[in-house]
């Protein structure tokens, strides 16, 4: 039994590029990663890898084969919930295209952050591979954990070329539980922190590729058959903020005043992308830029729209 | 003896009167390094601001065209302006 993500989760996942769920890896997979991972009493990298039991994996394997099922990542991607999340994003059949584990010494005042960039190479597909980011221990502000920028996923970049945003409005800091799960789009702006604690910070990050399209993988039963528009900018009561249109028009601290709206369109196209519906859209976004009428008007249709009966003055 | 520090600002639109959505800071004296993450406020709520804190304005980014069939890809921040201020060291 899977549990899958439901529609408002997904369209979240398409409007901020992740989702987060605090502390819901059970401990004892936690305690058990840490051991299959070394521990976290070492001294340098080299140590950890000689004592990891972690495998390598070849890319391009499947998920469902690459950690034997005692493991604790083998119990981990079998959690009936992240599964589902998983199943959710990228479909049955998802391959590991690499794993690793993230090791942060710790550094005092001395250390340096990591610069923020966007993983891999320029990416402009609708097509997404997720990002998984294991907690496998508690993480403290000290420990320096994953920065990130929500809503940063759709933008093409070339990898560390973004370095110069060294702060970047809205950005958050991971601080969490043990057993936090981050799925996040393969295009999210992030970067590692220092750790100035006295205790080794672990992230073990897999990266998945689907193997089929992916379209309406989630559980949908939520979702409106007929997602009507709705009044925009005149509007006299607050709006639903769960509302699908809602939270893909819902804006970023850090959006420019133009290219917001622009990204409101390419969520709006990325959740065409999910649908597998070209004639979505939301709050009328993509639909004022993509009106071009072909067709000539009528005769004495002229006279209709001007709202006055022919042959007399409008004054 | 004198040294450079760099500021630079991504508002939110062209004009530096808008407000800031992303920025950096290098500082040549080597007093304090600067680095990604390091604060969730900006140093000023807008171009104007920093102008008038003493910073000079030494670049702006230009308004490009929109390249046909691109109009819709959002890549990098648009609106980057960089300043700078020279600090008597030693």
């Amino acid at each position: 039994m899977l549990d899958r993500l439901n529609s408002k989760q997904m369209a979240s996942f398409a409007a901020r590029g992740l989702l987060r769920f605090d502390g819901r890896v059970p401990q004892d997979i936690n305690e058990l990663f840490i051991d299959e991972a070394g521990g976290r009493n070492l001294s340098n990298y080299a140590e950890l890898m000689a004592n990891s039991r972690i495998p390598e994996v070849p890319a391009g394997t499947g998920l469902m084969e690459a950690y034997a099922s005692d493991t604790a990542l083998g119990r981990l991607v079998r959690l009936p919930w992240v599964r589902g999340a998983i199943e959710s994003l990228v479909g049955p059949g998802s391959l590991i295209d690499h794993h690793f584990l993230h090791v942060l010494m710790p550094s005092g005042e001395r250390g340096t952050t990591q610069h923020t960039h966007q993983d891999s190479t320029i990416d402009p597909r609708l097509t997404f591979d997720i990002q998984i980011m294991y907690f496998p221990h508690q993480v403290t502000p000290e420990m320096g954990g994953t920065r990130y920028v929500p809503g940063t996923h759709l933008r093409v970049v070339s990898e560390m070329a973004i370095a110069r945003y060294q702060n970047i409005a809205g950005q958050e800091h991971v601080v969490c539980p043990a057993g936090t799960l981050i799925f996040a789009h393969h295009g999210l702006w992030h970067g590692g922190g220092r750790n100035r604690s006295d205790r080794v910070r672990f992230m073990f990050k897999i990266r998945l590729n689907p193997t089929v399209r992916q379209q309406r993988l989630w559980d949908t039963s939520d979702l409106p058959e007929d997602l009507a528009q709705r009044p925009i900018f005149h509007v006299k009561g607050r709006r639903d903020p769960d509302h699908i249109h809602s939270i893909l028009t819902r804006g970023e601290r850090w959006f420019e005043n133009d290219t917001g709206r622009i990204e409101y369109i390419n969520r709006i196209r990325f959740w065409r992308f999910l649908l597998g519906d070209e004639s979505f859209d939301a709050d009328y976004w993509a639909t004022r830029v993509e009106n071009e009428p072909l067709s000539a008007a009528q005769s004495g249709s002229l006279g209709n729209m001007s709202g006055n009966a022919p042959g007399t003055s409008g004054n | 003896m004198r040294r450079q520090q760099v500021l630079v600002l991504y508002l939110k639109n062209s004009a530096l009167d808008s407000g800031v959505a992303a920025w950096a800071l290098y500082d040549g004296t080597g007093r304090k390094r600067h680095m990604s993450g390091d604060a969730d406020g900006p140093p000023y709520d807008t171009g104007l601001a920093a102008l008038q804190d003493g910073w000079r304005l030494i670049q702006a980014s230009p308004l490009l065209d929109h390249g046909v069939g691109n109009e819709f890809r959002t890549g990098y921040l648009k609106y980057e302006f960089f300043f700078e201020r020279l600090v008597e060291v030693g």
